[in-house]
């Protein structure tokens, strides 16, 4: 098994009548690019802010580098090893940005001021530009550089592409790319964005509604998730599977489909005991598993 | 040496390191690389095609044990120098194989678009498994 640097068990978060999180758990593998996908609203910035000590669970546990969340001390060795940017990027609107560098930097002992002009060029920022003049992008990346700067051997990130031009994300996925590449680095990363998070991921964590719904290797996924319609002279069976890996049938005149997590050829070898004139399996992309792990029909 | 990788499609259901692997293979077969010749390192090629290295270095570790390429350490990937000709060859004769295949079923009525499912669902679902569609 590899190391896991974020491990959480079974985290409920309640405000007031409204469950956050109802008992969600995941792990996130060292070296890896990690993507965290949900719906609005599905709990993935309350997740990461219990991660990084910024808010409390109602119950269950979390550990980051194998320290609790919960404990306070603890809760600050991983804010000073993990670097965090979040939806809202605050940063002195005043400074330059060259002043925000060498302010953040003087707190970081292992910072690479060898990556400052590499990433402040890829995302085109100048250094003499004031902070409050930054476009959306760039406020974006700047944040971003202040982060990968750090040398943090975790990057968490909530959304870092959300409001970005195509370009611009781009850069961005390539920057994160390149760091997981170049040093001991994992990186979380929430997104509603599947199809980046099918480019850059190689795991894949997905929550609905409070709870963990997948947690997998996305070459996985990719492998093992198949449709698959068998269709029948006459109206279709309702056929119970003895097979695993029936995720969910749907049954439409004569056609009978299922979607299979695991074990097609076992599925589809039984259906052919139910004597089908034809039998399509089909690949399922993550888009798909997602919306039908969310609920949504596809 | 500079091969021209083309952006693996994420969203095709194949994983990205099957379609790196295929991409090192037609690249042998059509001799746009040929043995001996460098691979781009993990890094650059994961940065350029902005996919996991991760998945760089699981297609570079399964073409290695394919015997398609050789890892040297701390050099990089180069392409080996026994399998391309022979890979030709089984190439030449797979074509054949698919284009009376195609031939059959286009006798039997089947257009292009049914034709190209039917092959996509076999390979989607049945890989390696030699099986008979009903």
């Amino acid at each position: 098994m590899p190391e896991a640097i974020i491990e959480a068990t079974n985290l409920r978060k309640t405000y007031g009548d409204v469950e956050a999180l109802r008992g969600l758990s995941l792990d996130v593998h060292a070296g890896s690019l990690c993507g965290f996908l949900g719906r609005n609203g599905a709990g993935k910035t309350t997740t990461l802010k219990i991660l990084l000590g910024m808010m409390r669970p109602t119950s269950g546990e979390a550990r980051v580098f194998g320290r609790r969340v919960s404990d306070s001390v603890a809760s600050i060795e991983i804010r000073r090893d993990a670097a965090f940017v979040g939806e809202d990027k605050p940063l002195f609107d005043y400074m330059t940005v060259q002043d925000v560098i060498r302010f953040t930097a003087a707190f970081y002992p292992q910072w690479r001021q060898d990556l400052e002009q590499y990433y402040l060029a890829t995302f085109g920022i100048a250094p003499a530009m004031k902070v409050k003049t930054l476009s959306r992008g760039m406020r974006t990346g700047l944040a971003l550089v202040l982060a990968l700067c750090r040398n943090a051997r975790l990057l968490i990130l909530d959304e870092p592409t959300s409001g970005l031009d195509p370009a611009m994300s781009e850069q961005v996925l390539q920057a994160l790319v390149r760091h997981v590449a170049s040093a001991e680095t994992t990186v979380f990363f929430s997104s509603h964005q599947i199809a980046e998070v099918e480019q850059v991921a190689d795991r894949v964590v997905i929550i609905d509604r409070g709870r963990t719904t997948i947690t997998a290797a996305l070459d996985d996924l990719r492998a093992q998730y198949r449709r698959i319609h068998f269709v029948f002279d006459d109206d279709a069976p309702a056929p119970v599977f003895r097979a695993k890996g029936v995720e969910r049938m749907h049954r439409d005149g004569r056609v009978l489909t299922v979607l299979a997590s695991a074990g097609a050829e076992g599925i589809v070898e039984e259906g052919r005991t139910l004597r089908p004139v034809s039998v399509d399996v089909v690949p399922v992309s993550l888009k798909e598993i997602f919306l039908e792990s969310s609920g949504v029909e596809g | 040496m500079e091969t021209s990788f083309l952006r693996p499609n994420p969203s095709s259901g194949v994983p990205i390191y099957l379609q790196l692997i295929e991409q090192v293979k037609h690249a042998i077969e059509t001799g746009a690389l040929r043995a001996g010749e460098q691979l781009p390192g993990i890094r650059p090629l994961a940065e350029r095609l902005v996919i996991n290295p991760n998945t760089v270095a699981k297609a570079y570790r399964e073409l290695e044990h394919e015997g398609i390429i050789e890892l040297r350490h701390g050099a990089g990937a180069f392409v080996s120098g026994v399998r391309p000709r022979q890979m030709t060859a089984n190439v030449r004769a797979g074509q054949a194989i698919v284009a009376a295949a195609i031939t059959r079923l286009r006798a039997r009525g089947l257009g292009e678009e049914e034709i190209r499912r039917l092959f996509e669902a076999q390979l989607g679902g049945l890989s390696g498994k030699g099986e008979r569609s009903a």
